[in-house]
């Protein structure tokens, strides 16, 4: 929880929130869950069911939005939430191309090392 | 999706082979391609330039963590937003780091060496990735020259 919070506020000094310190907690993983569904849904929407607060879940939806991953959309009179999968997608992108920079480079120490 | 990387590689050469060529600045250098100024020393900023076709504006900037001798040695780098070099700065102070770690492990005909790149999660979920996007293919295209070299030669 610590990490969790430090990792946070040290991605907000920088003026980004961390996609993985945002998925990093139970209940905020379980509202993107539902938003990837790929209805948009009503704070209203999101506390049914759940044994948390209006303002508790709020508050989650806030750190989920700073991060990028939720974003609210207004209808109407209603403020409703989606899903943003692009920060996600552009994390495993970026995954992707280290972990394979890694697997050419240590190819070459390979054939380096084996000569 | 974990936050972070790791890496299991079994080498045919004596854990001593592998120390050395991880931590003598040349022949880390030759492998990794990268022309540092000078050892790596703990504690310390390591400072060269790379020398990967295609990158060599591209710094090498490294703090290097641990030096356990034939065990493990780890330093931690920065993840500058773009290697670009229309938008590159050279400047890595804001940059988010991780931390990457070599360790050494003595097998039947062998060594067992297992990267572990973590830290991740200090990485902005809006990472611009269009310079990677772009770059991407140029890396790919490059790999595939140093195999068929290497193929040729051996």
């Amino acid at each position: 929880m610590s990490r969790n919070r430090s990792s946070i506020v040290a991605a907000k000094r920088r003026g980004h929130a961390s996609l993985f310190a945002a998925l990093g907690e139970e209940t905020r993983l379980g509202l993107v869950t539902k938003l990837a569904q790929g209805q948009p849904r009503s704070i209203s929407q999101l506390t049914e069911g759940s044994r948390l607060t209006r303002q508790a879940i709020s508050k989650h939806l806030h750190v989920l939005e700073t991060a990028g991953i939720v974003r609210s959309v207004r209808t109407g009179r209603e403020n409703l939430f989606e899903f943003n999968p692009r920060p996600i997608d552009a994390m495993r992108q970026y995954l992707d191309f280290v972990s394979e920079q890694w697997d050419q480079a240590l190819s070459r120490l390979k054939s380096f090392v084996e000569r | 999706m974990g936050d972070r990387i790791e890496k299991r590689i079994e080498l045919k050469a004596p854990v001593s082979r592998v120390w050395r060529a991880l931590t003598d600045y040349r022949e880390f250098g030759e492998w990794f391609r990268v022309k540092l100024d000078g050892p790596f020393v703990e504690g310390q900023v390591s400072r060269g330039t790379m020398t990967y076709p295609g990158y060599e504006h591209v710094k090498w900037e490294a703090i290097i963590q641990k030096i356990e001798p034939e065990r493990l040695f780890s330093f931690t780098w920065p993840h500058p937003k773009s290697f670009d070099a229309s938008n590159y700065t050279g400047d890595y102070s804001n940059d988010p780091r991780t931390l990457v770690e070599f360790s050494l492990e003595k097998t039947g005909n062998g060594t067992l060496l297992v990267l572990t790149e973590s830290g991740f999660d200090q990485l902005p979920g809006d990472l611009r990735l269009e310079a990677f996007r772009r770059n991407e293919g140029g890396w790919t295209e490059q790999m595939k020259n140093i195999e068929n070299y290497v193929a040729k030669s051996q």
